[in-house]
């Protein structure tokens, strides 16, 4: 039986960085999953870049739950994303970025979870994400603007093979 | 090595208390626990399920959440709890033959650190009924940072019934 779910690479930080790339991603696979569990002591908010694409060619709208409310909310024309409802703190925070047809020549959908609770404050984020772009999606980089992931943080890259 | 493994799994042939896995074995980066699931929790449609890892039944878990209620959004959140959280099962006056499809991605449950956990449950069963919880997602955390080698899943005051089915999977990144 063929292997459908493949990892094809992963990042473990050795000492605190402001972001992880994978780049040179081949178009073998249907589908990308984007796994990120990490923590930072300067309350980094996970972003999402495709294809070291810095324009204003994302949008996303995501519920949050935050304990006392429930709520949405919707970012249009905006630069790479935020996948982040909360900084995270020193807590492990965790994040899984489904990126669907990834190789295709169509815009490119993504959905996301986030798992942010603290034990008193955090939040639960569920979002659905669009990349007005109709190239094949070859890089992806986590990253913050001004804060570090800690030493420790882990992002994994799998395929997902649909032949 | 595969990336993704089914480690156990276990159907119910008769109703349960509870369902535990326990001597996970410390090979895999990921763990992800796939349930259908239903219980008897008498007068509502749906439930929560308590979680549990390694036995540990000091204040250390605490979840944040959001859920429909009815037909609306809503959101909680409990703090330094006995167990983790899981919304929402399938209980007595569902839908006959209805079961909630829940999944528990548990990341990293190996490293020395505090395990977050994401939980999404859906025990759509047709029924109109505002107090019924049809979507709900977990955002939960257990402070402790020992790996994890058993976890138990359970329904607080009754059992899962016969045909309940669970599969703990596990994730390499090898």
């Amino acid at each position: 039986m063929a292997t459908t779910y493949d990892k094809i690479a992963s990042t473990t930080l050795g000492s605190a960085s402001s972001s992880i790339t994978f780049s040179s991603i081949a178009a073998t696979y249907t589908d990308l999953r984007v796994t990120f569990v990490g923590a930072s002591t300067g309350g980094a908010n996970l972003r999402l870049q495709l294809n070291a694409d810095t324009g204003t060619n994302y949008s996303k709208t995501n519920l949050y739950g935050r304990g006392a409310t429930a709520d949405s909310a919707r970012s249009t024309n905006f630069g790479p994303i935020y996948i982040a409802d909360d900084g995270i703190t020193s807590t492990p925070h965790f994040y899984a970025i489904d990126l669907f047809s990834y190789a295709g020549s169509t815009y490119k959908t993504f959905l996301w979870e986030g798992s942010e609770d603290n034990n008193g404050s955090g939040s639960v984020v569920r979002g659905v994400g669009l990349w007005r772009n109709t190239a094949a999606i070859t890089s992806v980089i986590l990253y913050d603007n001004g804060n570090t992931f800690n030493s420790g943080t882990t992002a994994t890259l799998y395929g997902i093979k649909a032949a | 090595m595969a990336t993704y493994t089914l480690i156990s799994s276990n159907i119910l042939s008769s109703s349960a208390a509870s369902v535990t896995f326990s001597a996970i074995p410390a090979t895999y980066t990921d763990l992800v626990l796939r349930c259908s699931s239903r219980d008897t929790q008498a007068s509502v449609t749906d439930y929560y399920l308590n979680l549990n890892f390694n036995g540990d039944t000091a204040t250390n878990y605490s979840i944040t959440s959001i859920y429909n209620f009815g037909s609306a959004a809503a959101s909680d959140r409990w703090t330094s709890q006995t167990n983790g959280y899981i919304y929402q099962d399938n209980s007595a006056t569902a839908t006959a033959n209805t079961f909630a499809n829940i999944e528990i991605y548990i990341p990293s449950y190996t490293v020395s650190q505090n395990k977050p956990y994401s939980s999404f449950g859906a025990p759509e069963s047709n029924v109109a009924n505002l107090s019924t919880r049809s979507v709900s997602a977990v955002a939960g955390l257990w402070r402790n940072t020992a790996a994890i080698t058993s976890i138990v899943i359970a329904p607080p005051t009754s059992s899962f019934v016969s045909g309940s089915s669970f599969y703990l999977y596990g994730i390499s990144n090898a």
